[in-house]
């Protein structure tokens, strides 16, 4: 059995997501390629081959490739599927992309968001956002997975694999015309060691920034936010945590002025530390949470950035 | 343009989901159900297109067919779409619990006949979180895909998508037709008005068998259990700040 995991390129380099995924492909199987794919990804490709574990490395370049478009992406590891018995991506946006896509030409069932491998078949993955696991065992020859890096350690460095270069596909029906990656000093939310969160407590979108950057500043902490202050209009819709938002599983995660519903306790209770700050004693957010304080938000968050300081 | 918009049947999102004792799945016996929140947020986009509201033109969207594949109960679902102002309906009545593979499959039985120019979908169920369906189908279109879009702009014969990903937005240019799965950002769906819920009522929706379509939709995937995930009890309550910051450094996550 050979494993192929596509790689979670970040420039010249390739970023931990990859080594995490490297990790549970070796519970499948002791032969694991990594595939690298994009237009000048050489460097990217020699990264990869640093993973301890991993037996060659193909890299894929195409100008096609270069934006990771899901229907060059198909066409090139489709070409490679014969000889691999499964093939892993992280569950990035870019892997939750084309893994579906992958799996449906080579008449596949998908097994998405996988958090444990039990055995060659059978995997474990969240369903319900995490409110229920579900233990499934697939009957397809070949698997296609995508593997929640949270829920792995990273491989380690040490590894010194050949690197293959092989053919990339030409674009697809979709052509890549921009982007603009959020240039900020602060963790991104879904990759975050911590992450501070407000609700609709904080009553205006003045407020909530006034409360929650300086403290996410202080603690190099990405912001979330809950549905009702989302929904509020107090902070953007991309920084929600929940069940229609992002699952997130931070080291730590403090809910601010957040009362507990249970679409939000579906996206953090993963978390390995909560903290909850509200007034109300009786929230239910205090029944997840390691530490709670009660109290106002208003007096307890200039505390905390005094006690910190 | 001819808009497909496939939805599902939910729990609704507020409502926990609790692990039958048995082990066997998620208990769906009487609790509240609703349209997959990502759903009602691409049949609000596409009545947007028929309307011309926001940035798209009138009429950029001609006509919105509705399609939802579960059981009968299902109809209710396809109803609320039609309420918020989708043209007609169609249910592919199924007791089974179809994995995204069947549904892609079945979906593109239904786009062969009906010929839309897009379909927009929501990115993913809320209980099978998956995230699969649209990329699958468009797989087996040989369509071009724009998934997670928070924005959609129609003209010159493609969708030019702006796509929620990791670390920022990507816009992708895919000729139609394609498959467009929509994330939170896109809109903020409307509440169906009395009159358009009576009026709804009226609204054609035609109900058919999997068998209908001769489709493979045998399971690939054994559910060998469902259990409730570890369950994390409350801790304490501490003092103050200064108090939470001392217990934070001990612990190590400061």
């Amino acid at each position: 059995m050979a494993v192929l995991v596509i790689a979670d390129r970040d420039g010249d380099t390739v970023r931990d997501t990859t080594h995490k995924t490297v990790t549970a492909a070796l519970k499948l199987s002791g032969d694991v390629d990594i595939l690298v794919i994009g237009q000048g990804s050489k460097a990217a490709a020699e990264a990869a081959a640093k993973i301890a574990g991993v037996r060659k490395v193909l890299l894929a370049e195409s100008g096609a490739l270069s934006h990771q478009l899901a229907e060059a992406v198909t066409a090139t590891v489709v070409g490679l599927a014969g000889s691999y018995d499964a093939v892993l991506s992280p569950a990035t946006t870019d892997g939750k992309n084309f893994m579906p896509r992958i799996a449906a030409s080579l008449d596949v069932a998908p097994i998405s968001d996988v958090i444990e491998v039990v055995s060659n078949d059978t995997f474990v993955r969240p369903i319900y956002a995490g409110n229920a696991l579900e233990t499934v065992q697939s009957s397809d020859g070949k698997k296609v997975i995508t593997v929640r890096p949270t829920s792995f350690d990273a491989a380690g460095e040490g590894g010194a694999a050949p690197v293959e270069t092989i053919a990339g596909a030409d674009g697809g029906k979709a052509a890549f015309v921009s982007e603009e990656m959020v240039k900020s000093d602060r963790p991104e939310l879904g990759a975050a060691k911590i992450v501070v969160s407000g609700g609709r407590a904080m009553g205006s979108a003045e407020e909530f920034q006034a409360v929650m950057d300086p403290l996410a500043d202080r603690l190099g902490a990405a912001v979330g936010a809950s549905r009702a202050a989302v929904d509020a209009g107090y902070a953007p819709n991309d920084y929600q945590v929940g069940q229609t938002g992002k699952v997130v599983a931070p080291a730590l995660y403090i809910a601010i002025g957040i009362s507990g519903a249970i679409q939000h306790l579906a996206g953090m209770k993963d978390s390995k530390v909560i903290v909850a700050i509200n007034k109300d004693a009786d929230a239910p957010i205090f029944q997840v949470a390691d530490y709670g304080i009660v109290g106002d938000y208003k007096t307890v968050v200039p505390e905390l950035m005094k006690a910190l300081g | 343009m001819k808009v497909l918009v496939p939805v599902k049947r939910v729990i609704d999102y507020n409502v926990k989901a609790r692990v039958k004792a048995d082990q066997t799945g998620v208990d769906l016996a009487n609790v509240k159900m609703s349209m997959n929140p990502f759903d009602e947020i691409a049949v609000e986009e596409a009545v947007r297109m028929k309307e011309g509201k926001e940035h798209h033109a009138a009429g950029t969207a001609t006509e919105i067919v509705v399609v939802s594949i579960g059981v009968t109960q299902a109809q209710e679902t396809i109803r609320t779409a039609l309420a918020m102002g989708a043209d007609r309906g169609l249910l592919i009545q199924s007791d089974a619990d179809l994995e995204p593979l069947a549904v892609a499959k079945l979906l593109k039985a239904v786009v062969d006949e009906e010929k839309p120019d897009l379909v927009l979908l929501g990115k993913q169920s809320i209980d099978g979180d998956n995230n699969a369906v649209g990329q699958m189908l468009a797989a087996l279109l040989d369509w071009p895909q724009a998934t997670f879009a928070g924005k959609i702009v129609i003209g010159g014969g493609k969708a030019t998508v702006t796509r929620e990903v990791d670390g920022g937005l990507q816009t992708l240019a895919a000729a139609l037709p394609a498959v467009v799965s929509v994330d939170l950002r896109l809109n903020t769906p409307r509440y169906a008005s009395l009159p358009n819920i009576m009026k709804a009522k009226k609204k054609e929706i035609a109900v058919k068998a999997v068998a209908d379509y001769g489709v493979d939709t045998a399971p690939r995937l054994t559910v060998k259990k469902v259990t409730a995930p570890p369950t994390r009890s409350a801790g304490i309550k501490v003092a103050d700040a200064a108090e939470l910051v001392s217990k934070l450094k001990t612990s190590g996550v400061l």
